[in-house]
């Protein structure tokens, strides 16, 4: 699957990120990871405050840096 | 009562002791601080530290009230009022968010795209950038606070004034058509207690991170301005007798990129010097309220004609308001 990381490449991004792809290896997933940095683009998923993370084309969260087990919950 | 108050102002905000002790630390290290280097080197050392005490002090706080008010909240809000309300409010709740005019443009997109009228908008988004509760406090630790709340007084009448003008103007036409477009999203992330500790936490250094060259930069500018450019020289430019200071004052800053934070020590130094205090307010408006790369970013979202009024009012109402500061300068 691939995990959209929307943001500008702050130390929140980095973060949520890495917590993204350490929750995808617990389930068992393959992943990428993709950093969306162009503030259109952001927007165009309807995110007003960064970090956003998307997976698979899906807005899972916005404005928070979620921990390894909140995003195995949304897997 | 007030003796206290003012202790408390004078120690707490305007940190007195800090520059007692500075002046002390240098004396031991054998340097003077009435001459011009060590009154300089005086300068720096403790605006440095008081700015970074009090900004991280600050960016706590208000990132913790922040984390209740989410860009979707403010959206809900602004979307509950209409005519000069909503202005009113989108400008009051400008102060509550982010310190950098960049932060504003997905904000932007995300609020047309909810369908809030276009003035709403633009009075957030000028109010933003412009006046926050942190640059009210460091105004009043480096001003008073008679010029603290006039800034923001003057600073809300701009974004409401400017907001409703660019509303009248009927200019949804000319923002770019792939903001309609952006999908809306409403959900709100519920926060607990730990995670707006952590949120408010992450925010002093991020921000930190962020603006500490600039307030080295700013700081060492007003520190040069401070103690080795002549008087003269400053009040040749931009002293209170010369009509158009309050015009170069906005023409350069406008451009500029810096935040509040680091141009207080210049705004500083210059009022020292003489220079009037509208024509250094309306300095601080020009840097903080437009800047060179938040009008490339925002050229990206609306068309010219837009781009060119709302420059145009932005520009306009920092001139007047830097004129009326300095024809009633005596008042404060």
């Amino acid at each position: 699957m691939i995990i959209k990381i929307l943001g500008s490449g702050c130390k929140k991004c980095v973060t949520l990120g890495e917590n993204a792809l350490a929750a995808a290896k617990a389930a068992g997933k393959k992943a990428e990871i993709v950093e969306v940095t162009d503030f259109a683009q952001i927007a165009g998923y309807g995110v007003m405050s960064t970090p956003g993370l998307v997976i698979d084309e899906k807005l899972l969260s916005s404005g928070k840096v979620l921990t390894v087990q909140e995003i195995e919950r949304l897997l | 009562m007030s003796g206290f108050f003012g202790w408390l102002n004078d120690q707490l905000l305007r940190m007195e002791w800090l520059s007692d002790l500075v002046a002390y630390l240098l004396a031991a290290t054998g340097l003077d601080v009435a001459t011009p280097i060590g009154s300089s080197i005086h300068f720096f050392v403790y605006d440095v530290i008081k700015i970074f005490i009090l900004l991280s002090v600050l960016i706590f706080a208000i990132s913790w009230v922040q984390s209740y008010f989410p860009p979707e909240r403010t959206r809900r809000i602004l979307g509950g009022y209409s005519g000069i309300g909503a202005n009113i409010v989108g400008a009051l709740l400008g102060t509550l968010t982010p310190f950098c005019s960049c932060s504003s443009i997905p904000l932007f997109i995300g609020f047309t795209a909810a369908g809030l009228p276009l003035g709403v908008t633009f009075s957030f988004l000028i109010s933003s950038p412009l006046v926050d509760l942190a640059s009210m406090i460091l105004i009043a630790s480096i001003f008073s606070w008679p010029i603290a709340l006039t800034y923001i007084g003057v600073g809300l009448v701009l974004a409401v004034a400017g907001g409703t003008l660019i509303g009248k103007a009927g200019m949804e036409n000319q923002v770019e058509s792939f903001v309609y477009t952006v999908p809306v999203h409403d959900g709100e992330a519920a926060l607990s207690r730990a995670e707006r500790f952590r949120y408010a936490r992450d925010q002093v250094t991020e921000i930190i991170h962020r603006v500490w060259p600039y307030i080295l930069v700013g700081v060492g500018v007003g520190a040069l301005i401070h103690n080795w450019i002549p008087e003269t020289t400053i009040t040749a430019l931009l002293g209170q007798d010369k009509w158009w200071s309050v015009l170069v004052a906005t023409v350069v800053g406008i451009p500029m990129y810096a935040d509040i934070f680091g141009t207080l020590p210049i705004a500083e130094a210059l009022v020292g010097k003489g220079v009037g205090l509208g024509t250094v307010l309306a300095f601080m408006m020009a840097v903080t309220a437009l800047s060179l790369p938040s009008i490339i970013m925002l050229k990206r979202v609306i068309k010219m004609p837009l781009l060119i009024l709302f420059l145009g009012i932005v520009t306009t109402g920092i001139i007047v308001i830097g004129y009326i500061f300095n024809s009633i300068t005596h008042l404060f």
